[in-house]
Order: C-alpha cells, then sequence, then structure tokens
C-alpha cells in the first residue's frame, strides 16, 4: 500500500513537471494571471506529491515495512528509528529522493517569493526547474525506483551501511544536497535571463542571496563531510581526496568565484559572460557529482552501488552543458559591451584574481579526479593521483587566496592610489611580517607553514585595522563606542561585515588545516595492560578491554588514560565494532580536542587469545578544533549577510 | 548566427563528455591484476585439520587457489562446482586450496560441512595472504602452474567448467592475457 502511494504521487508529480516546462508557452498563450495559476500548480503539484512521496518512503523505513525493496536493504528490525528515518538517504533510490524533496522546495519557494515580480522571466524559470525536476522524477519514477517491492517478503531486512550509523547521517547529506540543489536558483535565472536576452544585473541581484545560501550550506556539508570522516572513518583525516569528496567541493569553487565575481558586475557591469559561465559550470558540477557517486565509472568509497542510472545522469549532463552554454555562445553578442579594468591594483583586479585562482584550482582537481578515467583511456591502465598531487598543487593556489582575502577586502575599486594602499595595507603588513619573524624564531622553520600562518595574519590584521579605522570614524562622527559602532557599521553594510566575518571563518579552517597537515605526529604500539606509550606532551595508558552487545553490532572497546603533561585527562575508548552482516570491523576511533591539538585514538586490533592485550594507534593532530570552529564562525558570518536587520543607509566614508 | 562560437563550446564539452563516456566501458572494480604470468607470492596456512602447508610444498602441480568466506553469496554458489571440479582432478597432479578470510572458525567449518568439501583449506589469519594476492572482494580464484606462476585469476563465482580447463592450462604453463569475473562481492 505504502509502495503503490509512494510510486504513484512519483507519477504524478512526473505530470506535474511535464506541465512546468510547458510553462513559457502556456505564459504565451494566457494572460499574466491564470499563467501564473497554471505554473503555481504545476510546481505546487510537484511539493505535494513528491512530498507524500518522501514521507511514504519514511514511513516505511520506520514501520520496517519488508515488502518495500529500499526498506529491506536499508533497515533492520534492530535498527533505531532515528537511523531508520536517515535511511532515506542511505542508498541511491532514497538519495535522489531526497535530492528532488529539496528541489521543489526550493522551486515552490522561489515561484512564491517572486510571484509579482519578474514577469518575462519567472516561465522560464519555472521551466527550468521542471526539467531538472522531471529529470529527477523520471530516474525515480521508472529506472531506480525506491518503491519496488520484493516478493517473498523478507523476514528482517539487511540493515543500514555500518558507516553511516552516526549522528551525522542527520546532517551531512541534507546539508550537501540543500547546497547542490540551491545551485539551481541562481542557474535557473541565468538561463532565463539569457532566453529572453534580459542581460543586465536583474538576475545577479534576485539571486545574491540565494547563492549565498547554497554556498553556506555547500561549505556547511563539506566541512561535517571532514568532521564526519575525522571522528568516524578512523584514520585520524578529515579530507582523502577521494573522486567523490572532491565532486562534494568542486561546486564550491566556481559558487565562490561567482560570489565575488557577481560584485563586480554589480558595480562596475563588467564580467557578464564569465558570471553566466561560471553559474552554469557551477551548476553542471553538481550533476557531475551525482553523476560520479552513482554511475560507479571511478571506485570510491561513497560510491553507491552502481545501477543503469548512470547513462541517463551523463546525458543530463550533456544536455546541461550544451544547451547552456550553446545559449551563452547564441546571446554572446548582446553580452558583448563592457567596460575595461582601470587599473591592475584595484578591487576589481583583486576579485579577478580570486576568480582565476579558484578556477584554477576547479581545473587541477577536477583532472585529478577523472585523471584514471583519461590515463586508462590513453595508456590503457587506470593510475589514479593521490594526495600528493592534489596537495601541491592546491595550496600555492590557496595561499594566493588568503592573500587576496587580505586585500581585496580593502583595496579600492577603479585604481588604487599609493595613498590608499599605504592607508590600507602598511600596518597590517607590518604586524603579520613581525608575527610570521616571531613565529620563525620560534619554532615554525619551514617555507610553506611559515608563509601560511604570516598570510592568515595579515588577512586577520588588514580586517582588524579597517574595522578600528571605521570604528575611530564613527566615534568621532556620533560620539559611539565600540559596541555600539560595530552594530551601526554591520546594519549599514551587512555584506561587507558578514563577508569579513566570513572570511575570518575561512582563514581559521585554513588555520586548522595547515597546522594539521605540517605538524601532526602518530605512534602505534602493541600493549598490555599498564602499559603506556609515549607521544609528544601526552603519554597513554592501556586500562583494559571490555565487550558488549549492541542492539546491531558487538563493540570491542577499549580503556586509555591520557596524560598531558603528567595530569591525568580521564579515559578514552576507542572501539572496534563488528556487524553481523560486514565482513570487516568498523572502527570508533575517540579523540580529546584542546584549542591546540587534538590527540586521536584509533584501537586498531586486540588479541583474541590474550584479553590483556591490544594494538593501539595514537595521532596528535595540532589546530584540528580551529577548522570546526572556522566553520561556527561562517554560519555567523552568513546570518549576518542574510538576516534583515533593519538596514540603514549605508554611507561612504 | 554565432557558429564559430557553437564549435569552439563543442570542441570543449564534447571530448569531456566521451571520456565520461568512454567510463560506462569500464568497471573501475575490474583492475587488471599486474600478478598474471609472475611468480605467485609464498605463503603459508594452517588447514582446518590442523596441518600446516605452505606454497612451496605444491611446486610441480598445478594448483587452484580459491579465496572465499561463509557469508559471501558468489562463494555459496561456486562451492559445489569447485568440489565436483575437484572430485575430477584429484587422481591427477593437480591439487585444491581454499582460503578463508574475515572468517569465524565455526561458521567456516559449518560451511565446508554443508559443502561436503574434500579438498584442503585453512584461514588466513592475518589477512595477509589476501593482501598479498590483491584480493578486492571474494570469490578470487588464482591458478598457478608446477613451476609456481600464476598463470589466470578469476574474479568472483567460477563454474566447474572454467576450473578444468584453466588447470589444465596451468598444468601446461599457459598463462592467460586476461583475467576472468563472475558474480562477485565486494569486501568494503
Amino acid at each position: 500500500m505504502t509502495a503503490t502511494i509512494g510510486h504513484s504521487s512519483i507519477v504524478i508529480a512526473f505530470i506535474a513537471a511535464l506541465i512546468g516546462i510547458m510553462s513559457p508557452i502556456v505564459a504565451a498563450r494566457l494572460a499574466g494571471d491564470r499563467f501564473r495559476m497554471v505554473a503555481g500548480y504545476a510546481i505546487l503539484g510537484q511539493f505535494v506529491f513528491v512530498t507524500v512521496a518522501a514521507v511514504a518512503l519514511i514511513y516505511g523505513l520506520v514501520a520496517t515495512d519488508f515488502s518495500i525493496k529500499y526498506v529491506a536493504s536499508n533497515t533492520t528490525r534492530a535498527t533505531p528509528v532515528y537511523y531508520r528515518v536517515t535511511g532515506l538517504w542511505g542508498a541511491l533510490e532514497g538519495s535522489l529522493l531526497l535530492w528532488e524533496w529539496i528541489l521543489i522546495i526550493f522551486a515552490g519557494i522561489v515561484a512564491w517569493v517572486y510571484r509579482n515580480r519578474h514577469h518575462e522571466m519567472m516561465p522560464w524559470v519555472i521551466m527550468i526547474f521542471s526539467i531538472v525536476s522531471a529529470f529527477f522524477l523520471g530516474v525515480i519514477g521508472f529506472l531506480s525506483n525506491p518503491f519496488e517491492t520484493v516478493f517473498p517478503i523478507p523476514l528482517d531486512g539487511r540493515g543500514l551501511n555500518p558507516l553511516l550509523e552516526d549522528a551525522n547521517m542527520m546532517t551531512h547529506p541534507p546539508l550537501l544536497y540543500t547546497g547542490f540543489v540551491g545551485l539551481t536558483v541562481p542557474f535557473a535565472f541565468a538561463m532565463a535571463a539569457l532566453i529572453v536576452g534580459k542581460l543586465d544585473e536583474a538576475w545577479v541581484v534576485s539571486t545574491r542571496r540565494w547563492t549565498i545560501t547554497a554556498w553556506f550550506f555547500l561549505t556547511a556539508g563539506n566541512l561535517v563531510g571532514a568532521w564526519w570522516s575525522y571522528h568516524v572513518l578512523g584514520w585520524g583525516g578529515y579530507w582523502a581526496w577521494d573522486p567523490v569528496e572532491n565532486a562534494a567541493f568542486m561546486p564550491w569553487l566556481p559558487a565562490t568565484a561567482f560570489l565575488h565575481s557577481i560584485q563586480v558586475q554589480e558595480r562596475r557591469h563588467m564580467l557578464k559572460v564569465w558570471n553566466l559561465a561560471l553559474i552554469i559550470v557551477a551548476f553542471s558540477l553538481t550533476i557531475f557529482g551525482t553523476f560520479l557517486t552513482r554511475s560507479g565509472i571511478i571506485s570510491s568509497i561513497h560510491a553507491f552501488s552502481s545501477g543503469p542510472v548512470g547513462g541517463f545522469f551523463l546525458g543530463f549532463l550533456a544536455f546541461i552543458l550544451l544547451g547552456s552554454f550553446g545559449l551563452l555562445a547564441y546571446r554572446a553578442d548582446l553580452l558583448k559591451e563592457q567596460p575595461e579594468l582601470d587599473s591592475m591594483v584595484s578591487r576589481e583586479s583583486a576579485f579577478l584574481l580570486n576568480n582565476i585562482v579558484l578556477v584554477s584550482a576547479l581545473f587541477t582537481i577536477f583532472l585529478g579526479t577523472i585523471f584514471p578515467l583519461i590515463s586508462e583511456a590513453v595508456a590503457g591502465t587506470q593510475v589514479s593521483v593521490g594526495a600528493p598531487y592534489f596537495n601541491s598543487v592546491t595550496v600555492p593556489l590557496f595561499l594566493v587566496l588568503v592573500f587576496l582575502m587580505g586585500v581585496g577586502p580593502m583595496i579600492a575599486w577603479r585604481r588604487a592610489s599609493w595613498d590608499n594602499l599605504r592607508r590600507n595595507f602598511l600596518w597590517p603588513a607590518a604586524t603579520s611580517l613581525t608575527f610570521g619573524l616571531l613565529l620563525f624564531v620560534w619554532k615554525v622553520k619551514d617555507f610553506l607553514p611559515l608563509l601560511g600562518f604570516t598570510l592568515f595574519a595579515f588577512v586577520v590584521s588588514s580586517m582588524l585595522y579597517d574595522t578600528a579605522l571605521a570604528l575611530r570614524a564613527r566615534k568621532r562622527i556620533a560620539g559611539e563606542g565600540i559596541l555600539r559602532g560595530l552594530i551601526t557599521l554591520t546594519r549599514r553594510n551587512q555584506r561587507r561585515y558578514g563577508g569579513l566575518v566570513v572570511h575570518l571563518g575561512v582563514v581559521l579552517i585554513m588555520m586548522g588545516i595547515a597546522g594539521s597537515m605540517t605538524y601532526s605526529s602518530e605512534k602505534d604500539a602493541t600493549m598490555a595492560v599498564g602499559q603506556s606509550l609515549d607521544i609528544g606532551n601526552y603519554k597513554v595508558q592501556f586500562e583494559g578491554l571490555k565487550g558488549s552487545q549492541q542492539p546491531t553490532h558487538f563493540r570491542v572497546e577499549g580503556a586509555f588514560r591520557v596524560f598531558h603533561n603528567g595530569s591525568d585527562e580521564g579515559i578514552v575508548t576507542p572501539a572496534l565494532k563488528f556487524f553481523p552482516t560486514q565482513q570487516s570491523p568498523i572502527g570508533r576511533a575517540v579523540h580529546q580536542s584542546s584549542l591546540s591539538e587534538d590527540i586521536y585514538l584509533i584501537l586498531s586490533g586486540f588479541s583474541e587469545v590474550n584479553r590483556n592485550q591490544a594494538t593501539l594507534k595514537v595521532l596528535v593532530r595540532p589546530l584540528v578544533i580551529w577548522m570546526w570552529i572556522g566553520g561556527f564562525v561562517i554560519a555567523f558570518g552568513t546570518i549576518i549577510c542574510l538576516v534583515p536587520m533593519g538596514k540603514l543607509k549605508p554611507q561612504e566614508v | 548566427m554565432p557558429v564559430r562560437r557553437l564549435i569552439i563550446t563543442l570542441a570543449i564539452i564534447a571530448p569531456i563528455l566521451a571520456l565520461l563516456a568512454f567510463g560506462f566501458t569500464r568497471d573501475a572494480k575490474y583492475i587488471k591484476s599486474p600478478l598474471l604470468a609472475k611468480p605467485a607470492t609464498p605463503f603459508s596456512v594452517t588447514l582446518y585439520d590442523g596441518r600446516k602447508v605452505a606454497l612451496e610444498d605444491y611446486r610441480g602441480k598445478a594448483l587452484f587457489l580459491n579465496f572465499w568466506a561463509s557469508w559471501c553469496a558468489p562463494c555459496r554458489a561456486e562451492a559445489r562446482d569447485l568440489e565436483a571440479a575437484w572430485q575430477k582432478v584429484k587422481d591427477k597432479n593437480m591439487v585444491f586450496l581454499g582460503v578463508a578470510l574475515q572468517d569465524l572458525d565455526d561458521n567456516a567449518k559449518a560451511f565446508l560441512q554443508e559443502f561436503n568439501v574434500t579438498y584442503a583449506n585453512g584461514r588466513d589469519e592475518s589477512g595477509k595472504i589476501a593482501v598479498d594476492y590483491g584480493t578486492w572482494g571474494i570469490p578470487e580464484s588464482f591458478f598457478i602452474d608446477p613451476q609456481g606462476r600464476i598463470t589466470y585469476k578469476h574474479v568472483g563465482a567460477i563454474r566447474a567448467a572454467l576450473v578444468l580447463t584453466k588447470l589444465d592450462e596451468a598444468a601446461k604453463g599457459i598463462a592467460s592475457a586476461q583475467e576472468g569475473h563472475g558474480d562477485y562481492q565486494g569486501v568494503r
């Protein structure tokens, strides 16, 4: 019954999507109001029926209706309810349904918000949304149906992939999907603008908030993924340059570039073609990412089992790329007239350089990701490039990016005068160089980390310095104190100060990455009860093993007492989880964090014969915690950008 | 219509799409084993009946080496075929050796009993043998000639007829250029 309701809802939603695709035709035939009703119903219909389908699948999962194949393969009777719900995105079919659900929620909000605006563009926006939605509904409805039934009905299910039994399962995939899907909004508006031929700044201004929102979710999704990898996968790392991690990260790069370059378009009417190309690339990469995970063409720990859907994703990707770039080429004549750069030393050129660096990073990561395919096509053998390639090519690029974060927001538009440069950058440069020198004298002798930390200091000091100058001006003009002044400044220019806070968050994340990449240490040892191991300022003492039966698995836990500089920090308990339906145990690493470093314990084995013996791997990773703190700072900055604060009139200082 | 621009667009996009489409003709899971026609890595294993055997003991005989586990469905599917093949060749100069991976002894023994397996079987205690042979999933089978060279690798369940053919080739020292594929279960 549940299966029938779910599947027929998908089919009805698919029909609604087809009506949505005809929106522009309907709009041409009918007068404005009646068109809006039809288009509105098309979107509303998709929303309602996709929601019904999603709820039906969740119901099936929670009620363990094993007549549905998807439920049988992703839950067991023993699975806690929490993980039954998250089973919605635990495998291919359900995850596509979640994707579609988020997409149609976005479409609904867009259709509602702009119901009285953009009369010319909206039919096309609805059409683009409906095309994407129809594609996903087609795949779910006819190719990889989450409501497929099994007979005879199994007595119990197979269970979720144990790696997915983690609290972050509730956050990581939905956040990432929201980020991916959110990029559909600027893409749809860009396409509509191209079709209608209204290529002024309207589409850019209208979608800026959407892009910021999508960008935030993309950032958060990737970060939570890194956090998950760090604390669940139990290898002590947070990023492995796995093809699918890259797939999730790649759209972030053009999206970030886009957020910056649209400011140049807004203010100086430049880079129109570039911005359109960026959003097309960003959107295409979200489809590419789904394609990569679901086609099985490159092997990855994230890969869903490959099904027939791969070919359809490729076809859709081809359609998107050829259609949108074709449209861009067709309209290029309308996009020709643009002012030129006034000077190489200006905010425009800083943004341009930022774009070039981001796109270069994208290109190198893309190349590395599909390299196994290239090498196989050319040389006949699959060779994959690993972390060393990605690190060595991206680290310098990201350092340039950090430098630009310090320069971009402070440098003048059009043409920076010598005076402007001296006023804005003399003190920050001096401060950060002194900081770098002190670091060198104190400890940091390697070039890249030293450069990195100096640049981080530069960004932060230029930000603080600029804000301090503005605060001083507030005090002079209105007699406001620091807090009051900050509030006024932010309300005057939310985007600027929100953006600066986001930059601060990005710097913190990069600091965490730099620290943990360069100064980690690790040790492993097999220990008997009472023995201990020394690493850095830590001493880890083995206190014993304990086994326990959990609802879905058997858990073996090691107790280790951690001493930091001689003081007892308590017991930590890394574990190995044995799932009956899985072949190898799943590790559960644990770590203790402090602002300066994490100590990370992995139980890598124990003796079955001698219960008093265990093998432990210990890592000390400096500054990791700043990555997660940086994430919160970015969230805070995004809120400053987006939440209405009763805008005061901006005032040029 | 700006044809030139469209052609440029197409010239950039088409190769990328073609490359991705090419990906479908390959299966990333089946990476060709570099071990074919190379000497097999030595190992020793303790059998379930308590004896200990080493690869060198089989020098001079054609060896069929099979990695399996009791929990793996394709292994169940091939179990009867393997035993049938063994019954046909056990009096010739050929031997079978099964190596169980990531398995509990009780389950493995029950499996052997269920399928009346009579050829030698032992457990890869440390998992090192599987690593040396580059097994990615199970079952995987290797054919080793009397000189100790790997002549053929089969990924996934294998049928009796193929076992016999490839054992004959191994006995004559003929190495295959390609590995074979059957139904397969990833260990990941």
